[in-house]
């Protein structure tokens, strides 16, 4: 049966220009009924940037303010300046950018911002590389993908930069992961960024997809709750730069190649490869779990 | 009230009492005394604004555009590099739109590292859709950056006022400090045509496909073209509350002159001794400054030195390749124009070299004894005559 209050709720119109089984346009849908109507956007370059609609049309039902590249973290700056100066406080200002814009060239605008601890939702949707400009490397593609840029046997050697401890090591108020495949956990980071006004907030959502992973569109969300379930992707949070909370611990996790298996651009990868990933995951979920351990949020539920 | 001001301090004062409410800027060199002004008043609560202290100028630009999206009145300041990193975000803030205004200090761009005048940093933006404004002295900066928010606010273009490092920004001068009702009168609360509201939402600055991107360009030169008559109401509306106004160009002794010197910046204050003596002397020499650069005021340049009989260009800047920008501006400006005068093209004062009374003499000299130009640029008072390879 439809849930018509949830309808109604419905930040984005229909008719968006994502691509089918956009993992992007996801995110976006449950941040704005977590959200609600008193939220702005600010959008630099990214897929979004196109999925928002092109003028005089806009997919969004909020208002949107769309940035350079390389500014989201520094115009969603000035428009919270320009709102408080004018005495709303109410309205939440939420910069919402790619990996590109937020990982690479928006990286400088955004530590600077979040260094004076602008009162703002910075989000990341995470789809691992430039898709919109034809699925070129970022510096969030993790190690073994194959993009345009990193094709062939070339495919990238190194590993993704860990863009929430970087942002934790700011020591923001809160810093944290979600995922399409959760959107319960997803909305309720959301409502809590929200609540926490004051400073800045940080939210990586990881997006799938479909057209620059290779995976069919259907496969969406069940490929981004392979990457939660593989501790490939942990959803936890931190709050102050130091206050550890997980949120799910997928215990036994199935392996990593499960969640690589089913995309096109792992697909060249061989026995030796997968060990030496999993390896690398196995080591990165350690290190979160030390951290945790150590610094982990008495208080959480 | 008559007072003794730095030139930096009197955009400051100027920027001040425009009450403005966001500002956003980054250190640069000779810029800084600017923003560290308006940061004490804003510390003190001399000012009830917000300074965003970014990381790079490039930010600066960034949040000032979002600011100005918010519907506030914005500022920023910088010179040389900086504004040269701006260089996309002031595209991006004249196609917005956003009538935000910026001090802009004149300095060399690097390398060799050089802090000081030279202003091809800033007439390298005139493509950018921003409006520009060079001035003489302090008085000038002062009322130019009050002048330059009612202009911007009422075209919605932003407007860049440009200073000559040093010889303006860090000279001291008796400056006539306005008072802030008198301001107010001149300058009222910003009322923003566009800005983001939640209970009105749209996108700002969307994707705009080949069926509306041209229109939106030619809508911005319509009102770049508009901008010189919308800059004469701003000194009408200024002068009868201040009683000063200066123009979008000034001709000096220009009537019966042989030779007309094209000046800008403080070195319009140098040439304006220099007419005085030579006149003295008997010699038939005249100046037009130029404050308008963009739009260039085409007309009134026609109108001036159309007829005139030798123009000789001293343009402190240069664009390799070219010649000096104030030149190649004048010559497309008079090259329709019947029987045109030549054109002469002279580079002095690069990188704070001084351009002295004797500097503007030879210039003078050079132009009435030749009687067409022998070269695009004539660079004066070079030290080597020899290039190194």
């Amino acid at each position: 049966m439809t849930d018509h209050s949830l309808l109604q709720e419905e930040g984005m119109y229909s008719g968006h220009v994502g691509c089918p089984g956009c993992g992007a346009t996801v995110a976006m849908k449950f941040a704005l009924r977590a959200l609600g109507e008193k939220t702005m956007l600010v959008i630099p370059a990214c897929c979004w940037a196109i999925v928002a609609g092109a003028h005089p049309q806009t997919s969004l039902k909020v208002p949107v303010l769309h940035t350079a590249f390389e500014t989201a973290g520094a115009a969603a700056s000035g428009l919270r300046a320009a709102l408080d100066m004018q005495g709303d406080t109410d309205t939440t200002v939420v910069a919402w950018a790619g990996d590109g814009g937020t990982f690479d060239i928006g990286f400088q605008a955004l530590s600077g911002a979040v260094e004076r601890n602008e009162d703002f939702i910075y989000v990341c949707y995470d789809n691992e590389a430039y898709m919109n400009t034809g699925v070129q490397r970022s510096s969030s593609t993790p190690f073994g993908a194959r993009t345009t840029t990193t094709p062939g046997r070339g495919w990238k050697q190194t590993r993704k930069k860990n863009i929430v401890e970087a942002l934790a090591a700011h020591r923001i108020p809160y810093a944290a992961t979600a995922s399409i495949a959760y959107p319960d956990d997803l909305m309720r980071k959301f409502r809590k960024a929200a609540a926490l006004k004051g400073g800045s907030r940080f939210i990586h959502v990881y997006a799938t997809c479909p057209t620059g992973w290779r995976v069919p569109s259907e496969m969406c969300i069940k490929t981004a709750r392979l990457a939660v379930q593989t501790r490939l992707f942990p959803l936890y949070e931190v709050e102050d730069g130091h206050r550890y909370t997980l949120n799910l611990d997928p215990d036994p996790p199935k392996p990593v190649r499960d969640y690589m298996a089913v995309q096109g651009r792992f697909k060249h990868l061989t026995d030796a490869d997968y060990e030496q990933i999993q390896e690398m995951v196995d080591e990165d979920w350690g290190l979160l779990k030390r951290k945790i351990g150590a610094f982990g949020n008495p208080d959480a539920a | 009230m008559k007072t003794v001001l730095e030139g930096s301090h009197a955009v400051s004062e100027a920027v001040r009492m425009a009450r403005i409410q966001v500002m956003s800027a980054y250190p640069i060199t000779p810029q800084t005394h600017i923003v560290e002004a308006l940061s004490e008043y804003v510390a003190e609560g001399r000012m009830d604004a917000r300074f965003i202290c970014v990381e790079s100028e490039h930010s600066a630009m960034a949040a000032v555009i979002g600011a100005a999206s918010g519907g506030v009145r914005t500022f920023t300041a910088t010179s040389s590099h900086g504004l040269a990193l701006m260089h996309e975000l002031l595209h991006w803030s004249s196609a917005a739109r956003l009538p935000i205004v910026m001090a802009e200090v004149n300095r060399a761009l690097g390398p060799g590292w050089n802090i000081w005048m030279d202003q091809t940093d800033s007439l390298a933006q005139r493509d950018t859709g921003w409006i520009q404004l060079y001035v003489e002295d302090a008085q000038e900066a002062l009322d130019t950056t009050l002048q330059g928010f009612h202009l911007a606010e009422s075209i919605n273009l932003p407007v860049m006022v440009v200073l000559d490092a040093f010889f303006l920004s860090h000279t001291y001068e008796p400056v006539d400090l306005p008072e802030q009702a008198d301001v107010d009168r001149f300058l009222p609360a910003l009322k923003p045509r566009i800005r983001l509201d939640t209970r009105t939402p749209f996108a700002m600055s969307q994707m705009a496909p080949p069926g509306v991107y041209m229109e939106m360009r030619r809508d911005i030169q319509s009102a770049m073209e508009r901008a010189p008559d919308h800059f004469a109401r701003t000194e009408v509306a200024f002068e009868k509350v201040f009683g000063r106004r200066y123009g979008a160009v000034e001709a000096v002794a220009c009537e019966d002159a042989e030779v007309i010197l094209v000046m800008t910046g403080t070195a319009a204050s140098t040439c304006r001794q220099v007419v005085e003596d030579l006149r003295s002397e008997g010699e038939k020499i005249g100046m037009l400054k130029l404050k308008m650069f963009r739009p260039f005021p085409v007309n009134a340049i026609r109108k001036l030195l159309g007829d005139a009989r030798k123009v000789a260009v001293v343009d402190r800047n240069f664009s390799f390749g070219a010649s000096g920008i104030f030149a190649q501006e004048i010559r497309a400006a008079l090259c329709n124009h019947p029987n045109h005068p030549p054109v002469f093209g002279y580079i002095a004062g690069l990188g704070g070299r001084d351009i002295t009374p004797d500097t503007l003499k030879e210039i003078y000299r050079m132009t009435r004894d030749t009687d067409h130009p022998q070269a695009e640029s004539v660079w004066v008072g070079l030290t080597t005559e020899k290039e190194s390879r």
